[in-house]
């Protein structure tokens, strides 16, 4: 009886280092009554440390919202949310902005620079909500990992938007997270722009960061090692080609 | 998040945007010097108005003869005189008059006064010690002339600043007046200027002297008798008793048809103060207004930008920042931008303080009640409308935040 309990729980544990993200049952329901609608819809899903998952879908399929649920943006209104193991369904907003500051990195479709900063201090916000020293280094760092050691004092206005979206990828990096939540990280880029983020997300991967991209593109989503499909609200698993 | 580094976010969020913090600024410094100078205008008015009320003496009266009640203060223009010597002896009674403290007879006339070097024309008022009094003047060098000089016919005279300068005398000197040799045996302290004479350009004579060599006519008769009350408290009893003695002495029945005026500088004061009051609102209200479009214009600022902050926001927050980092940055931006706003608009209304005397002419006393106002209330709507809709923002989930438009 001792055995099994141990037994059990070492398995958990085991599971739990492997398994980043675990979603069981999650839905998200918006407005009431007649109106109600079913933005995400029952879905279960497993992400273990080290993947790179495309979440593909049309617009209205409801891969945005998974995708707020995924980074902590938002909570279910029922199902679980298991966030390397802690449950994230039941936390608090203070609990929320931590996991979100030490443990996800966010990369936008519309970047979400802040105009008003060089390029460095930008990279440097996470690092302000966070006992952190060298924040300066640090962001020098990440954004040496993205190619734009040289770019570090311009302001976003002065950087292309293939420039302006690596920088929002070294402000996703600077915190080492474990998990890179790019949400249409090319939707606003040229195809050469695009292929430069998509190649700096590989690396990433390769180098052992999880990935989660979000995409209406099927070619995007083809830089993935498995991609999973929302339809009205629904997960689909599909095997990628 | 430590308060250093959160101080530090502020003033980069502030230096980030420095139009919208130049023009917060500006808001509250206007605002705050506009009330500061305004207020302080009307202040000095009302002061400069109370001050020559006192300078008139609260607690006197003139005393003109005809019946005029609006009261011009030489007399109805050829009226006969109908005021005489056995009036102010009858005034100075203590019994019939308690509340009366001194009386002076007044006769005067145009009198061209000659010294060595020059001459000058000016007003020469013959009358009895209580003349002092009952202007509330003071003598600044030498002495007034006696009771005893005015029974002797005594050639003295007492010279206003300005008739002394003209004529270049001093204490000791000779003056010619009327043809007979005066003395100068004193010289008035300036006076605090009355509305409608000089009050520093006339010569003083003992009432006898000026019957015989100025202004002729009968001994027995004055042109104005002036009251002093005992206090200003006193000063209506005074006005009552003199008016039953003189309706008694002249034989007149109902008060009517009395032959003589009795005024009060404080009538004509009293209308001066009410128009300062009027003034002073009239001045408080334009710096109210200025202080509220300047609130206004503060307000509008912080609202405009409010959508892009809630963008800023939306990211703070999901880089992981808590409401409460977001509410102590706003509070930090909007209180800096309060306090050197403030700040600057004391120094500017201080400024036009010293400033608008200078140019313009116009007195300015700052006192510290409207400048603590001021601030306070333009400095509070900064706060508010600084750290309000931040605060609302920063409630917000993350993702309505980032979507904002």
């Amino acid at each position: 009886m001792a055995v099994e309990a141990v037994a059990a729980r070492l398995g958990r544990a085991a599971d739990v280092v492997a398994e980043i993200i675990r979603l069981s049952e999650v839905s998200k329901v918006y407005g009431s009554g007649d109106a109600t609608v079913n933005a995400v819809d029952d879905v279960t899903l497993s992400v273990r440390e080290g993947d790179f998952l495309a979440v593909m879908g049309p617009s209205g399929s409801g891969k945005s919202t998974l995708m707020h649920i995924l980074g902590c943006l938002d909570v279910p209104t029922s199902g679980e949310y298991r966030f390397a193991g802690e449950d994230v369904s039941r936390m608090n907003e203070r609990e929320l902005a931590s996991i979100r500051n030490r443990r996800i990195g966010f990369v936008f479709q519309q970047f979400h620079l802040l105009s008003s900063m060089s390029a460095w201090r930008n990279v440097e916000l996470p690092l302000l909500y966070r006992s952190a020293r060298d924040r300066r280094q640090m962001a020098m760092n990440a954004l040496t990992q993205v190619g734009l050691a040289t770019r570090v004092q311009h302001r976003p206005n002065q950087l292309s938007g293939g420039q302006q979206q690596r920088v929002a990828i070294a402000r996703a990096l600077v915190t080492d997270p474990t998990m890179i939540l790019a949400d249409e990280p090319t939707g606003n880029l040229d195809s050469k722009a695009s292929r430069e983020v998509l190649d700096i997300l590989r690396g990433l991967n390769a180098s052992g960061h999880t990935i989660i991209l979000i995409t209406h593109d099927p070619n995007v989503a083809g830089v993935a090692e498995r991609v999973v499909e929302m339809a009205d609200g629904r997960l689909a698993e599909r095997i990628a080609a | 998040m430590n308060l250093l580094r959160t101080f530090d976010t502020g003033m980069r969020g502030l230096l980030g945007h420095r139009l919208r913090s130049i023009l917060t600024t500006l808001g509250i410094l206007f605002g705050v010097a506009a009330v500061i100078c305004t207020v302080g205008i009307g202040t000095a008015s009302a002061d400069s108005v109370n001050s020559r009320i006192a300078a008139l003496g609260t607690n006197l009266l003139t005393i003109s003869p005809g019946s005029t009640t609006s009261g011009g203060v030489r007399g109805g223009g050829g009226s006969a005189n109908t005021l005489t010597m056995q009036d102010v002896v009858g005034l100075a009674d203590k019994q019939d008059a308690p509340d009366v403290a001194a009386v002076a007879p007044v006769v005067q006339a145009q009198a061209t006064l000659v010294s060595l070097g020059s001459n000058w024309a000016t007003n020469v008022q013959g009358s009895s010690p209580g003349w002092l009094v009952t202007n509330a003047r003071t003598v600044s060098a030498g002495v007034f002339f006696t009771q005893q000089q005015v029974q002797q016919h005594a050639q003295v005279a007492v010279l206003g600043v300005t008739t002394a300068a003209q004529l270049g005398v001093t204490i000791g000197d000779q003056v010619t007046i009327g043809g007979s040799p005066f003395q100068v045996i004193g010289l008035l302290s300036a006076s605090g200027g009355s509305a409608f004479t000089n009050g520093d350009d006339l010569a003083v004579v003992p009432i006898t002297t000026a019957q015989d060599q100025v202004t002729g006519g009968s001994p027995n008769s004055v042109q104005r008798i002036l009251l002093s009350a005992t206090s200003g408290s006193t000063i209506g009893s005074a006005y009552d008793e003199a008016t039953q003695l003189l309706l008694q002495t002249h034989h007149i029945v109902t008060p009517a048809s009395a032959d003589f005026t009795i005024t009060s500088p404080t009538t004509l004061a009293s209308t001066a103060a009410s128009v300062t009051t009027t003034l002073t609102i009239l001045l408080a209200s334009v710096a109210a207004i200025s202080l509220l479009v300047g609130g206004i214009g503060v307000m509008n600022i912080m609202l405009v930008s409010v959508t892009e902050r809630t963008q800023e926001i939306g990211l703070r927050k999901a880089l992981g920042a808590t409401p409460r980092d977001l509410l102590r940055q706003f509070l930090i931006e909007a209180a800096t931008l309060s306090f050197v706003g403030g700040v600057l608009g004391v120094c500017a209304g201080l400024l036009a303080g010293i400033l608008v005397p200078h140019f313009a002419g116009i007195a300015v006393t700052i006192t510290p009640t409207p400048v603590i106002i001021a601030v306070v209330v333009a400095a509070g709507v900064g706060l508010i409308f600084g750290v309000y809709p931040a605060a609302r923002a920063a409630r917000l989930a993350p993702i309505a935040a980032l979507r904002a438009e």
